[in-house]
């Protein structure tokens, strides 16, 4: 890229040629104040906040819309800079109300820190005011529209970036409003951001307000569990509870955008906790018990058990720690019938990690030029990667190909129906597909679990190498085969080798095994989304999580766990970077961390763990799987010999969550399901016809 | 305002574009590249109200948008910020008035007067027996001969008090003027008639035209020949 020089206050600085002169200021360490503009969406230059002088020009300019040229001369820090800028925000401030005390932006405004800066302390101004009615834009965006200064963020937030067209800006001058068509609420699972977009207060976060203060709340950096991306994010607490979760920049993964269920499920968190341990009474009722009592328990079932009648399996948001230690605490009872997959899918029984993991990286949907999908609907299981997708066809046409039911991704897709028997075709390079998938230079294939949770999935994978091989999706310097997760433990699971063990059952097998009654002991990791509907009551079912669902309701003995943001964890998001999330609260009541109850259990069954601290499990577990040992950064991936061969049936595929699945993209884990918000979001999108988000 | 407030509350069940507006479609379509339809969304707005009544049903908006493919609030945005779109039923003669500078130094405000005095009504307005509606606008071009009024589609120029009266009393009575300076000058030259060039018996070719462009075009046709 051809650099250009040009002087800002007077220091000389490079910048790529393209750039604007805001970036160029920025470059130079210049604070140029902005409303409209924003890195992540398209230039509008209307709030003319970013004012400053160039040379030979007689006006200030809008540098956030001047493309900066060769030998620009440019002045931030001048006197009628700072005039004009305070002209600007006077304009602004005309029909802004004084709504500071009783506003939820107040501490955390753009609009009331540059004020600060070049707000007058009092009004000229005598003429009437505007007032603007408020929008209804659903259940996560509250509207004060009076404080809107017309920046159009969010307009181009929802047409850009979230791929739905139904906001805009009405009427003209001073009768201009932001709404949404007909007020209606904004069908994106990305909805929530705008309210972060916003400068001002107009737009707020329905969920939170009026229900702290910024300046009163501690921060955590976290990593979120709701899906398999893996988004940052930083959790704001006052004492013991969570407010609100915000996204935090990170440019290899979610950029700086997060989903409508990590933002808004976290009132999921105060309700049906499990707080103390519970057993199962004769009478058939869970009664609060002690831990001991509950340990007893437990030790009983165990000791009149033989090793092949003890099942284990992990949960969709389980840390790498709890997985550790229940595989561990499995493999010392001899016990083989563990699993991470209770989806029951084929991954991580063959192909080595690259088998199942994301191989190219978010980041190579920078680099793809042909995407084929097989089996995934990544608008609701991984809605920041699915808002990438969109903006590469958006910026260069990129082609998007499925397999798989036809949803509105946001973005064309050539639909090849839904029927994965033409893989075995295709595998062979036959059919325009294949064609395109070998001319693409850096192919790409996303698999999703509705591919891989089948009888025939080791067919599919088989095919979907024999095909990857063929077409140049892998090659020695790309790797374009990308396994989509939803579930956040997923990999970290299968990176712990927690699945069936040398003659052991599945997820499959074991249930079908607890229905007839012949597995004696079921151990659920805050596992609820399996079917757990039929178990017979000869099976002693433990389970241990944080909220009542699924799990708990099948259970004879409950303990109570912690949730994700209530332990210091790793997890390790669909490409295989590794994460440490930290620990935001305490669990409730009686609760513990999970790795520690399974540590003390294991004491009580006399197959003590060798480990007593968090530190000493972690260090074991990086020295038996060296990938936990480094954060953020994703390492290659062999990707061997993967799936079988076999026919493939036509019967459709589906996708695990989202529309017509059953599975609203709203509620997928404990959490959200017993999120407030969250059914009030499946309420409002269902009269939108977002039709599958709600069933 | 929202959007509730600018659209009537009456809407129609359907809205389709009839035979002859959708061969004008065609017409207009072609204008432009086909991954540029949307150029098209001002004179599809236009052939909507001229179809319906002179209003636009948010049906409408959808039609279009449907066939422009684009969304509907971008279709939606483009009808709210021009004043030549009605989103509510307007009366048979829709009086625009140019309220602008040039319009109000030359006495714009003895026209509203007049309006109200006659017909009762404010700007945004519908008269009760749906005869006339009054919206005052910005400058519609025609500063030359302020005051002006825009009625449907003729301008009608030089108003005062009495002249506007008489406008009025006309249209009530479904007798529609010529449209025009009121006072019947021709353009915009000067009130008492030419003040130059009167003795000139040939004009260029070029001059023929521009004469004939002018207001009367009708007559000038006729005194083609003549000059």
């Amino acid at each position: 890229m051809a650099m250009i020089t040009l002087t800002v206050d007077g220091v000389e600085v490079e910048v790529e040629e393209g750039s604007t002169v805001l970036q160029a200021c920025e470059t130079a360490g210049k604070e140029v104040p902005r409303f409209c503009y924003h890195d992540r969406l398209s230039i509008a230059g209307n709030c003319r906040m970013c004012l400053v002088e160039m040379e030979r020009s007689p006006k200030p300019v809008a540098s956030c819309a001047m493309p900066a040229g060769p030998g620009m001369v440019i002045k931030t820090d001048t006197e009628v800079v700072k005039k004009a800028r305070e002209g600007v925000m006077e304009f602004m401030l005309i029909n802004h109300p004084l709504d500071c005390p009783i506003c939820d932006q107040g501490g955390e405004c753009d609009l009331q820190d540059q004020a600060m800066g070049y707000g007058g302390d009092r009004s000229r101004y005598q003429e009437p005011k505007r007032a603007v009615e408020n929008k209804s834009m659903g259940p996560l965006i509250s509207t004060i529209m009076t404080r809107c200064i017309h920046c159009t963020r969010c307009v181009r937030f929802s047409t850009e970036v979230a791929g739905v067209n139904d906001m805009g800006a009405i009427g003209r001058g001073e009768s201009m409003e932001i709404t949404t068509y007909l007020e209606k609420a904004l069908a994106s699972e990305l909805s929530g951001n705008v309210v972060d977009l916003c400068p001002v207060g107009a737009l707020t976060s329905r969920p939170y307000a009026f229900n702290a203060r910024s300046w009163e709340l501690s921060h955590t950096e976290s990593f979120d569990a709701m899906d398999a991306v893996g988004s940052a994010i930083r959790i704001d607490t006052r004492g013991n509870e969570v407010m609100r979760v915000l996204p935090r920049v990170n440019d290899d993964v979610n950029e700086e955008w997060i989903s409508d269920k990590t933002r808004h499920a976290i009132d999921g968190l105060k309700r049906q906790r499990i707080d103390r341990p519970y057993l199962r009474q004769k009478n058939g009722r869970l009664a609060e018990c002690s831990w001991e009592d509950a340990f007893k328990a437990i030790q009983t079932n165990m000791k009149k058990a033989k090793a092949s009648q003890i099942g284990a399996i992990m949960g969709d948001q389980c840390d790498a720690e709890s997985i550790y230690a229940l595989k561990s605490l499995m493999d010392k009872l001899g016990v083989s019938n563990v699993d991470c997959r209770q989806d029951g899918s084929v991954l991580g029984t063959s192909g080595g990690r690259g088998g199942y993991i994301f191989n190219s990286g978010f980041n190579g949907l920078e680099d793809t030029d042909y995407v084929l999908l097989i089996g995934t609907n990544p608008r609701h299981e991984a809605a920041v990667v699915n808002a990438r997708l969109r903006r590469r066809w958006l910026n260069d046409g990129l082609d998007v190909a499925r397999i798989g039911a036809p949803v509105d991704l946001t973005y064309p897709v050539k639909e090849l129906g839904d029927d994965p028997s033409i893989l075995m075709e295709l595998a062979d390079g036959k059919g325009p597909v294949a064609t395109k998938l070998k001319r693409a230079k850096k192919p790409m294939i996303i698999i999703g679990q509705g591919a891989l949770t089948r009888k025939d999935s080791a067919a599919i994978l088989g095919a979907v190498a024999r095909l990857s091989k063929e077409t140049g999706v892998v090659t020695a310097d790309w790797n374009g085969f990308n396994v989509l997760h939803t579930a956040a433990a997923r990999v970290a699971g299968l990176d712990l080798g927690a699945i069936p063990g040398k003659g052991g059952m599945d997820t499959g097998g074991m249930l079908a095994a607890a229905n007839k009654g012949d597995l004696q002991v079921l151990y659920l990791l805050a596992a609820d989304e399996c079917d757990l509907s039929a178990i017979s009551k000869k099976t002693f079912v433990i389970y241990q999580g944080h909220h009542g669902d699924a799990g708990a309701r099948a259970a004879d003995v409950v303990l109570p766990g912690a949730a994700w943001c209530e332990k210091d964890g790793i997890f390790v998001n669909s490409e295989g970077r590794v994460q440490y999330a930290n620990r935001a609260t305490f669990p409730p009541g009686d609760a513990r961390s999970d790795w520690s109850i399974i540590r003390a259990l294991s004491a009580v069954l006399d197959k003590t763990l060798d480990f007593d601290t968090h530190a000493q499990l972690r260090a074991k577990m990086i020295a038996e799987v060296p990938v936990f040992a480094e954060a953020d950064v994703l390492t290659e991936a062999k990707l061997g010999a993967i799936g079988g061969k076999g026919k493939i049936a036509s019967t459709a595929l589906t996708t695990p969550i989202g529309e017509g699945t059953g599975v609203s993209f709203y509620m997928t884990c404990p959490i959200s399901r017993s999120s407030v918000t969250m059914a009030e979001c499946i309420d409002a999108f269902e009269q939108n016809g977002m039709k599958g988000a709600a069933e | 305002m929202s959007i509730n407030s600018r659209i009537a509350d009456d809407q129609p069940e359907s809205f389709a574009f009839s035979a002859e507006s959708k061969k004008a479609i065609k017409t207009i379509l072609a204008k432009y590249p086909k991954d540029r339809k949307a150029s098209a969304v001002i004179p599809l707005l236009d052939l909507a109200q001229r179809q319906h009544d002179n209003w636009i049903p948010m049906k409408a908006i959808e039609a279009i948008a449907e066939t422009l493919e684009m969304a509907e609030i971008r279709v939606l945005e483009v009808a709210t910020f021009y004043t030549m779109f009605n989103l509510r039923p307007v009366g048979k003669y829709f009086i625009q008035l140019c309220g602008t500078t040039p319009c109000w130094l030359r006495g714009s405000d003895d026209v509203t007067r007049c309006i109200h005095d006659k017909i009762g009504i404010k700007s945004g307005e519908t008269s009760a027996d749906g005869k006339f509606s009054l919206l005052e606008v910005e400058c519609l071009g025609a500063c030359v001969n302020a005051p002006m009024v825009q009625i449907n589609d003729d301008y009608y120029e030089d108003l005062d008090y009495e002249t506007t009266a008489e406008l009025i009393e006309r249209l009530s009575r479904d007798d529609v003027p010529p449209a025009g300076s009121v006072q019947g000058r021709q353009g915009s030259q000067p009130l008492p008639g030419p003040t130059s060039l009167e003795n000139v018996t040939s004009f260029p070719k070029t001059a023929k035209k521009t004469q004939s462009a002018s207001g009367k075009a009708q007559k000038s046709k006729a005194q083609d020949g003549g000059v």
